[in-house]
């Protein structure tokens, strides 16, 4: 076998086995440089596995030559390397972004064990996308979300600590229950390779085991998706975690579990079980459309910048789940395309806000007076992503949302209609009261907020993962061919009983 | 011919680009915008001559979305826009200059930067060939003219920005941008087509909401009961009220209609519509209504705005009764309206320059002191309420021809009427300051010299003003060219006027 076949494996075992090697180092310049170069070369990895099936089509990867459904089967369809590229696309920029970022924020000797957990991360939501196998893909969610907590509880604020603890229980529930939902499966069927339970589940879909696992895994999925009422932990533990983290979290994490979501329903139970026979699809809908209102409602509210952006997250996850409800080939394509681009400006918006941490200190809103004539570049970006996020046209978040819209008009459901709207005007609102901020004149020294003034700009290492992310939101805003292209394939071949 | 194209764009955003590179020598910066505006100028009037009607030029910059491109295609109307604002652009530059040394602006690099920008992305809606592209620009021109309307910094600032940008974005999302999406999924396309490109067996239910979507949706025209932006947007300096919010942002939102109107929806499908019907008679309230607000407003640049709102109703009014002579009298009103009203707000701003006063109450008696300046809102004034010798007549002529062509003589009265308020609100300022003697004139002896000095604003504003005016005159005798490019629009159509 040559090395390319073993692509799929070789992506996820570079940083797991680069996270014992930053330990080993145990110098901070080294793990970052470790982490750094496994990640850029899990990116260019991914790149090639995602050529190599546009051009032939899913690949199979048999761990140990174990052939599946008996050994544990690694399997890569468009869905899962383009999401897989998405992973180690945004932990590349965000090692670039941590040089600076995480010294100023972590404790020197926390350093080494933070790049070995973000490692970690990487490698479990990584093998999320390979694992072709239940029991394989619980593995890995748990190997992520124990390297997540560890990352938050990084925060420098002792509140993190409490957000992580708040995350643990929240997400161990989660992960429990997925993990009761892939027992009943596996009680009933005897297999847990994904691909052998799409052929057995049609004949069980009146058995009650069969119902009540697909319920603990939904509820346990929406869990980890911080699907709306189940999205408490997430406003903290976006808020208070390291910069660094927050970037990935909101890029990665939330999506890694959109993608699950997508896996079980579609691949696994079929389209017309989980959302027609099931009343899935209107529970997708009702939550999404709450969340979009109410979370967009609340982010207005909010002083803390990350605090806001991360309401503004479970609200961006609602249009999601109700891109998903609609259960039809452009719903699906929708929440697809927006997996991607809300990563892209949420990565941006984050970052950004890392940034001025740095020379801050501080994300309330109210620091942020002025700060266009001091840090240009960053508040540019923040503007930017912040446009994208209300779907101004010429942006990535501009292309969601038409989509999305035409998604919903497909099926004239024209109350949904008005929810996407109203809460893209709310995300003008919340993004507007930043940006306002941002213009407005410097603080004058009667304030007593005379910090400000010597600030300077962020450091090329923060500015250009920033700018990447940004130009990538304009880019895809404009040219769309690669983005819609794949969610449109990646739509089609999920519906059409892919896997 | 491509580049041709390309040029009303580029040209004012590279100035925008560089300007900030002269920014600490304000004698080059000021020479480059207007170097660029001379440009901007130039190119435009090349663009129109190499254009062949027949098969205007067209350019392609993205493809977005499936099917949806970014694309530059100049109609008549189009083209008459991007002249008209590629000529207005240096005269406002010249006048800029003096106002804000005259008015010891700050951040003057700033605003010269965002105004060349608004200048790009006016010439991008004007030349737009899609609904796609001219929504891109339609959004862009509100963020982008922004931190003119907050230039000040003042807490009133950024209110009046608040509304400015809530009403202006927020309208066009919840109401424009799923009515462009409709109709792309009506139709398949959204490029524009002479006649309409929605499928002639979409329902009239449909076709009326669309309407309706499309009409609330576009609030640059200030259509009542979404105004309120514009009189907010007053803060901003005299030169960003003059060419924006008198001629580049709101004649956007009227252009966008009109191109709705004959391009997407179809004028023959409008003039069926009861939807249509209903917004020609919320036009025809908010025309009164403006002017009689106008009317009671003291403020000079408040009453101006409400004049703008009344007049950009006059076209919204053309876009809704969609006969010929209506479009031609609406297309032609967003030139000579831009002529008289730019005009009239050079002219408070150098009433402000030279007197410091901004209210109506104050002028009494002052057109001693300032005889070019209240000269020259006279003339521009009898333009605006659309007398001869004056541009102003030819649109009303054919706005009121239009009313009159429907049937709706309520409109056609309604046209009487805020004509005549016109009249009384805005000529009240001559009067006042030419015949009036103010109160301290008259309280001290006559003896004391008659003479009172004359203390005009900076010669530049002048200029600018007077150039302005001579266009109100000079589209009043010349219009043949004007006329014909935006009859080859009806005939393009065979609409025969």
């Amino acid at each position: 076998m040559s090395l390319s076949e073993h692509l799929p494996i070789l992506i996820i075992l570079l940083p797991l086995l680069s996270a014992p090697l930053c330990i080993l180092l145990a110098s901070p310049k080294l793990a970052w440089l470790v982490t750094q170069v496994a990640c850029l070369l899990s990116f260019i990895l991914s790149i090639f596995l995602l050529q190599n099936i546009l051009a032939h089509g899913p690949i199979s990867y048999a761990l140990g030559d174990w052939q599946p459904p008996w050994g544990i089967e690694y399997r890569f369809d468009l869905l899962s390397s383009s999401l897989l590229l998405l992973i180690c696309g945004m932990a590349t920029l965000v090692v670039c972004f941590a040089r600076h970022s995480v010294p100023a924020e972590i404790q020197q000797k926390h350093i080494v064990p933070f790049y070995a957990a973000l490692l970690l991360a990487i490698a479990g939501l990584g093998g999320i996308t390979a694992s072709g196998d239940v029991f394989n893909l619980f593995v890995f969610l748990e190997v992520s979300s124990i390297a997540s907590y560890t990352l938050i509880s990084m925060g420098r604020d002792r509140r993190a600590l409490n957000a992580a603890f708040k995350y643990l229980v929240m997400g161990t529930i989660g992960a429990t229950f997925i993990l009761i939902g892939i027992g009943f499966l596996y009680m009933q069927t005897g297999t847990l390779n994904m691909q052998d339970l799409a052929v057995l589940l049609p004949e069980l879909y009146d058995n009650r085991t069969i119902r009540a696992g697909f319920a603990f895994l939904t509820v346990g999925i929406s869990l980890k998706l911080a699907l709306f009422p189940l999205h408490l932990w997430l406003p903290n533990a976006y808020a208070f975690a390291p910069s660094a983290v927050s970037v990935f979290l909101a890029g990665t994490a939330t999506k890694v579990a959109v993608y699950m979501l997508l896996r079980f329903l579609l691949s696994v139970f079929g389209i017309e079980f989980s959302l027609q026979d099931m009343p899935l699809n209107l529970i997708l809908i009702a939550l999404g459309s709450v969340a979009v209102l109410s979370c967009s409602l609340v982010a207005i509210y909010q002083n803390n910048c990350k605090r806001l952006f991360a309401y503004s997250s479970v609200a961006q996850l609602g249009y999601i789940a109700l891109a998903i409800g609609l259960a039809s080939h452009a719903g699906i394509s929708a929440a697809l395309l927006h997996i991607f681009n809300h990563a892209l400006m949420k990565g941006a918006v984050f970052m950004a806000l890392g940034a001025v941490i740095f020379r801050l200190g501080s994300v309330q809103v109210d620091s942020l007076q002025g700060l266009i004539k001091q840090m240009p570049l960053t508040a540019l970006a923040l503007i930017i992503g912040g446009l994208s996020l209300v779907g101004v046209p010429g942006t990535a978040g501009f292309i969601s949302k038409w989509y999305l819209i035409s998604a919903i008009i497909e099926q004239e459901l024209w109350p949904l209609t008005f929810v996407i709207l109203v809460g893209s005007v709310l995300a003008l609102i919340y993004v507007w009261k930043m940006v306002e901020k941002l213009l407005s004149a410097q603080p004058t020294e009667a304030d007593g907020t005379t910090n400000n003034q010597t600030v300077s700009e962020a450091p090329l290492s923060m500015l250009l993962p920033l700018w990447v992310l940004v130009g990538a939101n304009l880019y895809l805003g404009l040219n769309t061919e690669l983005t819609v292209d794949l969610a449109q394939q990646a739509s089609s071949f999920l519906l059409g009983g892919g896997r | 011919m491509n580049f041709l194209l390309l040029a009303p764009l580029l040209i004012p955003l590279l100035t925008a680009v560089t300007l900030p590179l002269f920014r600490h020598q304000p004698n080059v910066r000021e020479a480059f915008t207007l170097f660029g505006g001379v440009l901007l100028f130039i190119a435009t009037l090349l663009l129109y001559q190499s254009i062949d009607w027949q098969s205007p030029p067209e350019l392609m910059i993205a493809e977005p979305i499936q099917g949806l491109g970014i694309n530059l295609q100049p109609d008549p109307m189009g083209m008459m826009f991007s002249l008209l604002v590629g000529f207005l652009w240096p005269v406002t530059s010249l006048y800029a200059i003096g106002y804000l040394r005259g008015h010891h602006e700050e951040n003057q690099t700033r605003f010269y930067v965002f105004f060349a920008l608004s200048i790009a992305i006016t010439q991008g809606i004007a030349l737009s060939g899609s609904l796609l592209t001219l929504f891109l620009f339609y959004e862009l021109l509100t963020l982008a003219t922004y931190p003119l309307v907050t230039h000040s910094g003042t807490a009133e600032a950024k209110r009046a920005g608040r509304l400015y940008l809530g009403i202006l974005m927020g309208t066009s999302i919840l109401f424009m941008l799923p009515a462009i999406i409709w109709s792309a999924s009506l139709a398949g396309h959204l490029t524009f087509i002479f006649g309409g490109i929605l499928p002639e067996e979409t329902s009239s239910t449909t076709l009326n909401i669309l309407l309706l979507l499309f009409v609330f949706g576009c609030a640059k025209t200030a259509l009542m009961p979404f105004h309120r932006w514009l009189p907010g947007a007053m803060v901003a300096p005299v030169p960003v009220s003059a060419l924006l919010h008198a001629v580049a942002v709101v004649k956007a939102g009227v252009f966008t209609l009109l191109k709705i109107v004959i391009y997407i929806i179809g004028a023959d499908q409008v003039g069926q519509l009861f939807s249509a019907e209903l917004l020609a008679y919320l036009a025809g309230f908010t025309l009164v209504v403006a002017s009689i607000i106008a009317l009671r407003k003291d403020n000079i640049k408040a009453r101006l705005a409400y004049s703008t709102i009344g007049q950009l109703s006059y076209i919204v009014l053309a876009a809704m009764l969609a006969n010929s002579a209506s479009i031609i009298g609406g297309s032609m009103h967003i030139a000579s309206h831009a002529f008289g009203k730019i005009t009239l707000f050079f002219c408070a701003g150098a009433i402000l320059l030279a007197t410091h006063k901004t209210k109506v109450s104050e002028l009494n008696g002052i057109g001693r002191r300032i005889p070019i300046t209240m000269g020259m809102f006279t003339l521009a004034a009898l333009s605006t309420i659309g007398l001869p010798p004056f541009a102003g007549m030819w649109s009303k002529w054919w706005l009121i021809q239009g009313t009159v062509d429907s049937g709706m003589l309520v409109l056609t009265v309604a046209l009487l009427v805020s004509s005549l308020l016109n009249l009384v609100y805005l000529l009240e300022l001559p009067v006042r300051a030419f015949f009036y003697s103010n109160g301290s004139t008259r309280e001290s002896p006559t003896q004391k010299t008659p003479v009172t000095p004359i203390t005009e604003a900076p010669t530049i504003n002048l200029v600018a003003l007077s150039i302005t005016t001579l266009g109100c005159l000079l589209l009043f005798l010349f219009p043949e060219p004007w006329f014909e490019l935006l009859s080859r629009l009806a005939l393009s159509g065979e609409v025969s006027p």
